[in-house]
């Protein structure tokens, strides 16, 4: 290609990645007609620009673009993309080849599937300089374990030999940053790769990520939803909202003084870390006390050694009513199985669950019957709460028609909990598929509600949610608690979330409870080593976002 | 469509038109439109709709009654002219357009009223296979002390061949298209248990399905409302490979002389007397193996087309 020289001038200089007027076409029949129109933006040398959206705003496509990774279904459809000067938008595949790991390289989010699981890591990596190097495989190998140590994994010969299920999903995204920054190119684009990691480790891969690129003037496009991550790492934002960029420019001048209305709705939607102080009442009488639970599931093969896993261990807590107790703490530190055994979805090992003063921990699948209606939970997984094949309408009327309720009164329930949730009592005719994560959200809190609980439980309900969507549904959430004066368990892994929500706050950490009080108590006194790293870790916590509201 | 907004709850108002989540809701085709466009679906389809006319239909398609014979049309090739007796001893002119086989019989009337067998057998095998295949996989998948015994007897069922099963069971009973079907269906019950059960065990752990328990929501409703449908595009899928699988034994216990009688005509019975005289005669299996090849291979051409469509690994997420 007659181009080539002219990266070579561009090199050096310039900016490494300049995309112009960029559009991408949808498939005919899809919900708008171009994933990307007209989007504009440069990453310069040594610089991080953060593209935010929220779902289906475009922005893993323009990711995908950069790298000649769209699918077929979507092509090009007018624009430019320069990387070092040279024009890669229709680049042939052999071109595209040289280009990746050499000149752009990729991080994605998921590193268990971005990772080979039947090769060792150094082999992965190894086949990177393999393709584009003439490196002798001695030579190989030494580059390789120095990677392996500038990523800041311990042991580079141990990790060189090991495969992927052997690390923790913070060690595997070391590795798949290694393979990207091995050949040192000139830009990394990193697909939401912290999204699936714990707050602490994510706040260590995103340390890694800027010092690697301040050592290396690596340009990085770095692709997230997470404002507090925006506000963590980045040096330029740009906003992309339904495949339009309505907003780039430096992260001091879009987070604090957005120009466009959607970025203000955006910035405004994020939650601060400052506790809403509330007064609670101490006297309110308690709906749930739980005493010493624990939970220890026993793996017991048949030829195999019995081994036992202690998800939940003494935890003692309690919720009184019209108010919100949340649970914090990172995966698998058993927050959901506390939530679990309080439903009885499972059994707890030992301890007691005393609802209204009545122990559910051990009782009979007849007994608990007539008490389950109290007890109601949302899920976090907005698209598996729902049976795909039952009307909505059918899901909310379900549990009230099982406590004896007549079909008319309950539909009439129902309509009437539509609008408690927001919703058109039109909506009870349709399929869930009919409608987006953050309505379903709404349904779900509608079937619970329909069962009239004293205590119900939120498991990382707003998780999966974008952030404006999440604003709503938390206000909602809140509302009702204060309407219906219900006791509310919250588990997040989300401290934001947490701060505005909960009355009353518990951190777990390995199965136990490490710390347990006031919301404010905790937020701004923590004790506990655990509960300080934690909010150490919170990525953008010290940013203070813009809080004007037109 | 536009929800009202959840109020302020001590934060600034959330301008909802401006959310991406407000976007309209795209319509996602439902699984008969997507199986509908799918060629496979629709040769098959085609094909089989075919033979259910010549099923239905085939007193009128210029047959014959297919056990009437005449001596003196014996081992005609196809196209010939010839007389058939009727009962009342009356001798008729008839065109064999697929021949006649050794005993007079016009091979054309007896692969026409073959396809009504074959058609049953396949069906009502795939059928009595999926309805003792669901309950038992429903019961092994969600009652779990069940799951032990009842998956070792499936798996003693799994160790002896279909074939030999099916055998023994109709030498056992007087062959009749009744014991046909059983014989056929009962070796297919534990591959459709299996699978009834592996997609149980994937669906009761989806949050819906703990919803519905902790809205008190007992077992059977559970089972029924909320696992069953969940489950009917993979068993669509099964049931066409054990229509094809049921319509190939039948005619194999057929030719091996264990199936139905030789007076009823099914596919498998005139290869079965066609076969001594292949080499002078091959018409006499040409035919009806024809027939057979096309039916299996209709059916298994469906069910490909409808697993491609239906099955939620291949489908987009709904």
């Amino acid at each position: 290609m007659s181009t080539a020289p002219v990266s070579k001038i561009a090199a050096g200089s310039g900016p490494v990645l300049e995309v112009r007027g960029l559009s991408i076409e949808l498939p005919k029949g899809s919900d708008r007609g171009l994933a990307v129109s007209g989007a504009s933006f440069t990453v310069e040398r040594g610089e991080i620009v953060c593209l935010v959206g929220e779902s289906g705003s475009g922005k893993s496509v323009i990711a995908q673009s950069v790298m000649g990774l769209l699918p077929k279904q979507l092509p090009v459809a007018g624009g430019t993309i320069l990387l070092e000067g040279e024009d890669i938008t229709h680049a042939p595949l052999s071109r595209l080849r040289q280009l990746r790991a050499t000149r752009m390289s990729m991080v994605f989010q998921e590193p268990m599937t971005a990772l080979n699981p039947v090769m060792s890591c150094g082999e992965q990596i190894d086949e990177v300089l393999e393709e584009h190097t003439k490196l002798s495989p001695a030579e190989r190998r030494l580059k390789i374990l120095e990677t392996i140590r500038e990523v800041r994994l311990p042991e580079p010969e141990r990790i060189y030999a090991s495969y992927p299920h052997q690390l923790s999903g913070g060690q595997r995204q070391r590795i798949v940053i290694a393979m990207a920054l091995i050949l040192d190119p000139a830009l990394i684009i990193a697909d939401e790769p912290t999204t699936a990691l714990d707050v602490t480790t994510q706040a260590q891969i995103l340390q890694l990520i800027r010092d690697l690129q301040a050592r290396h003037g690596t340009g990085v496009l770095f692709i997230t939803h997470d404002f507090g991550v925006v506000a963590e790492i980045a040096q330029k934002v740009a906003v992309l909202r339904l495949g339009e960029l309505v907003e780039f420019g430096l992260r001091d001048e879009v987070l604090k003084h957005p120009r466009h209305a959607y970025t203000k709705m955006l910035i405004r939607a994020v939650p601060t870390l400052a506790p809403v102080q509330r007064a609670a009442d101490a006297t309110a009488p308690i709906v749930l006390e739980i005493r010493n639970l624990s939970k220890t599931y026993v793996d017991r093969g048949w030829l195999t050694k019995k081994r036992e896993v202690r998800a939940a261990m003494e935890v003692n807590l309690e919720i009184r009513r019209g108010q919100t107790l949340g649970i914090v703490g990172e995966s698998g530190s058993g927050k959901s199985t506390v939530a679990r055994c309080v439903v009885r979805l499972i059994d707890p090992t030992s301890g007691e669950i005393r609802l209204s003063g009545e122990d559910i921990a051990k009782l009979s699948a007849r007994k608990l019957r007539p008490l389950r209606r109290r007890v109601q939970i949302v899920f976090q997984d907005p698209y598996r709460s729902l049976n795909p094949r039952r009307r909505v309408g059918e899901a909310i009327i379900e549990g009230p028609i099982n406590y004896g309720l007549s079909r008319a009164e309950a539909i009439e329930r129902a309509r009437k909990l539509m609008e408690l949730v927001r919703m058109d009592p039109a909506s009870l005719e349709r399929y869930p598929h009919q409608f987006s994560g953050g309505q379903r959200q709404r349904i779900c809190i509608a079937r619970a509600l329909a069962m009239e609980p004293e205590l119900l439980i939120a498991d990382e309900a707003v998780s999966a949610l974008d952030v404006s969507v999440q604003a709503q549904v938390l206000a909602l959430l809140e509302e009702i608690r204060g309407r219906l004066n219900l006791a509310m368990l919250f588990i997040t892994h989300d401290l934001r979330v947490a701060a505005q929500i909960c009355d009353q706050v518990a951190v777990m950490s390995q199965g136990r409870v490490v710390e347990y009080g006031p919301a404010a108590e905790v937020f701004l006194r923590p004790s506990h080593e655990y509960t300080r790293a934690l909010f150490a870790a919170a990525p953008g916590r010290d940013f203070a976002f813009s809080t004007e509201t037109h | 469509m536009a929800i009202p907004n959840p109020g302020d709850a001590g934060r600034g108002k959330i301008d909802e038109s401006l959310s991406t989540e407000s976007a309209d809701v795209v319509r996602h085709e439902s699984a008969w439109e997507r199986a509908r466009r799918s060629w496979s679906v629709r040769i098959g389809g085609t094909v089989l709709l075919i033979l259910l006319f010549i099923a239905i239909a085939a007193p009128w398609l210029g047959t014959v009654d297919p056990t009437l014979f005449d001596a003196g049309s014996r081992d005609l090739t196809p196209g010939k002219e010839g007389e058939i007796t009727t009962l009342d001893g009356e001798a008729i002119k008839h065109k064999f357009i697929m021949g006649s086989d050794s005993f007079g019989r016009d091979i054309y009337s007896r692969v026409l009223y073959g396809t009504r067998v074959s058609l049953i057998v396949g069906a009502f095998s795939a059928a009595v296979a999926l309805l003792f295949g669901i309950v038992l996989g429903l019961m092994s998948g969600y009652v779990r002390w069940l799951d032990g015994p009842l998956m070792r007897v499936m798996d003693g069922i799994m160790a002896i061949p279909a074939i030999l099963i099916a055998i023994a069971l109709v030498a056992m009973f007087r062959a009749s298209l009744l014991s046909v079907i059983i014989a056929i269906a009962i070796p297919e019950i534990p591959r459709v248990t299996r699978l009834v059960r592996s997609l149980v065990l994937t669906i009761r752990e989806e949050p819906y399905v703990e919803a519905a328990i902790s809205l008190g929501t007992p077992a059977w409703k559970i089972m029924g409302f909320h696992i069953l449908p969940n489950t009917v595009a993979p068993l669509l899928v099964q049931g066409t490979y054990i229509c094809a699988f049921g319509i190939l034994v039948e005619a194999i216990l057929s030719f091996l002389g264990v199936g139905l009688p030789p007076d009823i005509p099914t596919w498998g019975n005139i290869m079965s007397e066609g076969r001594s005289q292949f080499v002078s005669f091959p018409h006499n299996v040409f035919f009806p193996g024809l027939f057979l090849a096309a039916t299996v291979l209709a059916v298994n051409i469906l069910g490909d087309g409808l697993r491609d469509t239906l099955d939620p690994k291949m489908a987009r997420r709904t």
